[in-house]
């Protein structure tokens, strides 16, 4: 298998304080990939970093090319790579609409229509709201948004930072199977979730993240056997 | 901070410079300016590097200086010393209503209110007439000692640095005592502060004040070595000036002001005398090499000069801290034997149309440990926050100890005994460990500012560091007790967050996710202090994650799902309760 | 004071309420692209006002070196930043932005000014020399900046205030200058003289509005630029580069500038430190509008216009410190109103 995507001795650090410490991951085309952790592990951190928002050292390579230690984001999703941030960040005094065809602001404009009437596909909802202000939608909705709108840009590789923050466990649901649909339309996914069973249950592959460093890694499925890992992340047994 | 060698060493040089031989007394003129500018730049430098509050102003308030001098000595012959008092009284309740106003705007609206009067005020000196217009005031009286008139310069050098070195003690004393924390503690928030019992505004209108009045000393001093008054040296331009030594010293550098000033006064008379005959114009070109200064400093040096020179410099030894000293009065507890320490009824709070804590109600029994839980975003937060007073409630209420304490306000809930820590860690990062939290103290002493300047407050001061330095000590970071509170693990500034909130004697303890970036065996020893704490009669609520931390350590978890509570009993309960279950697996269980 | 005096003083207060609804307008938009107070606003005033008055008057302004100066400076600033991945394109794309634009602008002064070429072709020529000066101005103060502390940037903003005011004295003198009017049409309405002027600058004002209302919801980089206002971080996780829209923020802000220069210098003598108080008052209004909504900021403009003519009228005296005064009970209400939640949200 060749990597996506890979990271090698990550490291990042608020003033003093690593937050993530020699991570080594990597994402394999068309895979699903995720890391697993309680809060203030550092995963968010993680993709943070790798997406440019903060300053990290360590090797990143994604496509086989080296991306630079700059805070580049803009690059990066010139580049084909692109984050659906736990904040969503969407542009809330904008409608619908106008969030989606910003996420193409880097793509090719050639194929503007057909990526906007495959993205109105996959989210019907949104189709029905294009008109509405982004601020107004339900937290359900702001998600599809948030990851309809990563999709303009045609990313090969989508980093979804807590994709179920927040939501209702049938709307949980749904995200999943669009997660699971867009795997199997060609676009690699690294996903972090507090929600590990959901998680796993999807993945292809898991990483466990511990105050900031990766302490276990292997298939989804393994993990999610593994006793140790159902009592610490998998709910309230013991 | 300084220790008193080179203080002392400082004051000597000082007092010898004008006695050098050949002495050009251009260069007294020079120094003397330097001075009167240090002092403004000083109370900038306590209102604007560590108070967190800009100023643009700062030259209308020597305007209030000047200008009261100048015109009573003038018409009414008053004694210059006579008129100090009145200057500063004047300066004082302008500082007063002016500040009343201005430190209650937030963010970037406070210097822009700066602005606005500081304007206003240059415009207003220049058409009052009693103040003679735009040509202000000539002939004021100089300053006399006994039968000595100080006329020249070279004497009013002494009188204008005897002065810079009591304001710079002053100062110096100021910000090292517990009023001085609590300006420290104005940069990390107004939440912050306020849930120690720190009254923001007023700690933020004290500085306020004290800048004024350290300005109007400033402005006094000016009109007597200038001996005439007119409205430009108190206009915007120059109280940019003035922020832009502060800037360059080293905001929060009190020496710094003295630092910049030097720089800003001496560049200002090299370029008056070099540009002019670079460019062959008279024009005041130094704006131009000011401003661009201004620019590149903050883009390399955004610190100032005052840092580069301390890195030289050994540090100041840690504080002493004597074991020995006698324990602060314990707090009055509002304790009860019967029903419950905290309860909670209907508490409901909406954000516009988006209800995010719907009629949760619980209660908290005296000496018991209850868990918050839920997914992320089920209002956890917001609770906290009702419950200490950060949120008003929109409908419900919330009781301690018998009191309705709904919508009393954050320092009046802490007056109560309830402390708290804080989700997103909110600690001074510079400033060191034990200071952190000897804050957590605030209101259990009683030192205002002018003992702090006069060194009043020593006693109280080392009751309170011993204080904070037991608390240190009993959550197990005692070691740590001398570094700046940036430089631990995010973790264990959680535990000095727990220190913190346990210097304020609290009868109930809030603790938001305590436990998030503990290694386990420090979670291990953060559940056995809590359950000491308890085996004392403490109550703790607290928010948690980590659910093997909550499980085995509470007697009661209260579980909360989109706003409203769905389950609450003991662990073992909780554990098994099918609506938790299914609000933690979601729908894929 | 009759019906004429107070229906003169209104006309007199909304033709300069217009200029302040365009300057309050270009300070909303900057702040809310970059977070930066535009204090030198009101020098953008003063270089397009003595600009054009040099122009007209058929000599070569100094603007047009400044520009060629900060071109270069800028060029630099580029370079340093790409030291590590400098490419052939890069180069060319900044030396053309940087370096060519000004050389082409000071090349076409040198051609029309001796032309004489008319009042219009010397409103264009201003604004090529003052517009681009705002996006240098962007990259060499404030980009390296971008993302320290809204004070921080206000502090530079002062700092950026200063330099050019005292560049603006070594520039034109200080000596004020003052333009011949672009029309000298008039006519009465009832009892009121109404001069083309100030129909010029209802004209100019509205239009401006238009132009640029219809650059944010039709164009994609006028939306890029709604979507770095709204949210920064979005707006970068989208592809647009804060600094990019920073820069085009300023080039409005510019040409904002310079146009109100234009339209007040044939009206009132302008000094190299006029501006800044002009700029001050759209401040005002700009504020009143929370610094975040622009009909609000117009609204307000034009009230400002109006009490300043009023004051001057009633309370000469008093005027700047009435205008500047109108500001704190807007402050402490727009603080009271945006509560303590800015500090939790950072």
């Amino acid at each position: 298998m060749t990597a996506l995507f890979s990271l090698d001795n990550f490291t990042v650090s608020y003033g003093k304080v690593q937050a993530v410490s020699d991570v080594s991951l990597n994402v394999a085309k068309g895979e699903i990939v995720t890391v697993i952790g309680a809060n203030g592990a550092g995963k968010s951190t993680l993709l943070n970093a790798a997406m440019g928002l903060l300053p990290a050292r360590g090797r990143m390579t994604f496509e086989g090319q080296e991306l630079a230690e700059t805070d580049d984001v803009e690059a990066r999703v010139g580049l084909g790579l692109c984050l659906v941030a736990e904040k969503r960040h969407l542009f809330g005094s904008m409608s619908v609409e106008d969030n989606l065809v910003l996420g193409a602001f880097r793509a090719d404009r050639s194929a503007f229509e057909g990526t906007l009437s495959d993205v109105y596909a996959r989210f019907p909802r949104l189709l029905e709201r294009r008109q509405q202000l982004a601020g107004t939608l339900s937290g359900g909705e702001r998600q599809m948004l948030a990851m309809g709108r990563a999709l303009m840009s045609r990313p090969r590789l989508l980093m979804l930072d807590e994709p179920s923050l927040g939501l209702a466990p049938r709307i949980v649901a749904d995200i999943f199977t669009i997660i699971a649909d867009l795997r199997a339309a060609g676009v690699s996914i690294l996903l972090v979730e507090q929600n590990a069973k959901a998680a796993l249950d999807i993945a292809d592959r898991a990483y466990v993240m511990e105050l900031g460093e990766i302490t276990r890694s292997g298939a989804a499925a393994t993990l999610a056997a593994d006793p140790s890992i159902a009592a610490s992340y998998l709910g309230l047994g013991h | 901070m300084m220790s008193r060698r080179p203080l002392l060493v400082f004051t000597l040089v000082l007092a010898l410079i004008p006695n050098i031989p050949g002495m050009p007394p251009f260069w007294i003129t020079l120094l003397d300016n330097i001075g009167l500018a240090a002092l403004v730049a000083m109370g900038l430098v306590l209102l604007t590097g560590v108070g967190g509050l800009t100023s643009f102003g700062q030259a209308a308030f020597c305007g209030f200086g000047a200008y009261t001098t100048a015109y009573l000595t003038t018409v009414y012959q008053i004694s210059p010393w006579l008129t100090l008092p009145i200057a500063l009284g004047l300066a004082g309740i302008a500082a007063v209503v002016l500040g009343i106003v201005t430190v209650r705007l937030s963010g970037h609206f406070l210097p822009l209110g700066t602005i606005a009067w500081g304007i206003s005020l240059y415009y207003a000196f220049g058409k009052i007439d009693a103040l003679g217009r735009h040509d202000g005031i000539s002939s004021v009286p100089p300053l006399a000692i006994g039968g000595w008139s100080l006329r020249d310069p070279a004497a009013m050098y002494y009188v204008i640095w005897a002065f810079v070195l009591l304001a710079g003690i002053a100062t110096l004393n100021l910000l090292d005592s517990r009023v001085g924390r609590a300006i420290r503690a104005l940069r990390g928030g107004r939440v912050a502060a306020e849930a120690f019992g720190i009254d923001s505004a007023r700690i933020k209108l004290i500085v306020f004040v004290y800048a004024a009045l350290l300005a109007a000393l400033s402005g006094w001093l000016y009109a007597h070595l200038q001996r005439a008054v007119n409205p430009t040296p108190f206009g915007l331009n120059a109280g940019i000036e003035y922020l832009f030594m502060a800037v360059l010293g080293g905001s929060g550098q009190i020496w710094g002001a003295v630092a910049g000033s030097a720089l800003v006064t001496l560049l200002k008379d090299v370029l008056q005398r070099v540009l002019p005959w670079m460019t062959g114009s008279t024009a005041q070109l130094e704006t131009i090499v000011f401003g661009i200064l201004l620019v590149v400093i903050l883009q390399v040096a955004r610190d100032g000069i005052w840092p580069l020179i301390l890195s030289r410099l050994p540090g100041a030894p840690p504080r002493r801290i004597d074991d020995k000293a006698p324990a602060l009065a314990a707090r009055q507890r509002e304790t009860r034997s019967d029903g419950p320490m905290l309860e909670l009824a209907g508490a409901t709070k909406a954000f516009g149309g988006l209800v995010a804590v719907n009629e949760v109600s619980f209660a908290l029994k005296p000496g018991e440990i209850v868990a918050l839980i839920g997914p992320n975003g089920a209002g956890k937060s917001t609770t906290f926050n009702l419950i200490t007073g950060v949120l008003g409630l929109s409908r419900g209420s919330v009781r301690f100890a018998g009191h309705d304490i709904s919508g009393v306000g954050q320092r009046a809930i802490a007056a109560h005994g309830i402390a708290r820590t804080f989700q997103h860690v909110k600690l001074l990062p510079e400033m060191s460990v034990l200071e952190n939290v000897a804050l957590g103290a605030h209101m259990r002493g009683r030192a205002g500012v002018l003992s702090s300047i006069l060194r009043l407050d020593r006693d109280e001061e080392v009751r309170l560091f011993a204080e904070a330095s037991r608390q240190i000590a009993r959550v197990g970071l005692a070691e740590h007790m001398h570094k700046p509170a940036g430089s631990l693990a995010l973790g264990q500034q959680r535990i000095v967050e727990i220190a913190r909130a346990l210097c304020l004697d609290p009868t109930l303890l809030l603790l938001d996710e305590p436990a998030a970036g503990l290694r386990h065996f420090e979670k291990e020893a953060l559940a056995d202090l809590l359950r000491q704490l308890r085996a004392e009669g403490m109550s703790v609520l607290l928010v948690e994650h980590d659910m093997g931390f909550v499980m085995g350590l509470t007697d009661h978890i209260v579980v909360l799902d989109f706003g409203s509570k769905i389950a609450e009993g003991k662990p073992e309960e909780i554990r098994v309760h099918p609506a938790v279950l299914a609000a933690y697996l979601g729908g894929t269980a | 004071m009759d019906l004429t005096i107070l229906l003169f003083l209104l006309q007199d207060g909304m033709t300069s309420g217009a200029i302040y609804a365009l300057l309050g307008v270009a300070l909303v938009l900057v702040f809310a692209v970059t977070r930066v107070i535009f204090i030198p606003q009101g020098e953008f005033v003063t270089y397009g006002a003595l600009t054009f008055a040099v122009l007209e008057a058929g000599q070569i302004p100094g603007t047009m070196w400044l520009l060629a100066g900060a071109g270069a400076l800028a060029f630099l600033f580029e370079l340093w930043t790409h030291r590590r991945e400098l490419t052939a394109r890069l180069l060319v794309h900044e030396a053309t932005l940087k370096l060519a634009l000004p050389a082409v602008v000071a090349g076409l002064t040198h051609v029309l000014v001796p032309m004489k070429a008319g009042p219009f072709v010397n409103l264009l020529l201003t604004i090529a020399i003052i517009g681009p000066l705002g996006p240098y101005l962007y990259r060499i103060a404030f980009q390296p900046n971008a993302d320290a502390s809204v004070l921080t940037l206000l502090i530079t903003a002062v700092g950026v205030h200063l330099a050019m005011m005292g560049m603006g004295l070594i520039l034109f003198g200080a000596e004020g200058l003052r333009a011949p009017p672009i029309s000298n049409a008039s006519f009465t309405l009832g009892p009121l003289p109404v001069s083309g002027q100030s129909i010029g600058v209802y004209l100019v004002t509205l239009g401006l509005i238009l132009a640029l209302w219809l650059f944010f919801d039709r164009t994609l980089m006028g939306k890029a630029l709604r979507a770095t206002a709204v949210n920064r971080i979005g707006a970068r996780l989208v592809g647009i580069r804060t600094s990019l829209s920073g820069r085009i923020a300023f080039a409005l802000a510019a040409t904002i500038g310079a146009i109100s220069g234009i339209l007040i210098v044939p009206v009132t003598t302008i000094y190299y430190d006029t501006g800044f108080i002009v700029g001050l008052k759209g401040f005002v209004a700009a504020i009143i509008g929370g610094l975040a909504s622009y009909p609000l900021t117009a609204a307000a403009a034009i009230v400002v216009g109006i009490v300043e003519a009023l004051a001057s009228f009633f309370a000469s005296d008093l005027k700047e410190i009435i205008v500047f005064m109108l500001i704190i009970p807007v402050l402490v209400w727009r603080s009271i109103a945006s509560g303590h939640h800015d500090e939790e949200e950072e």
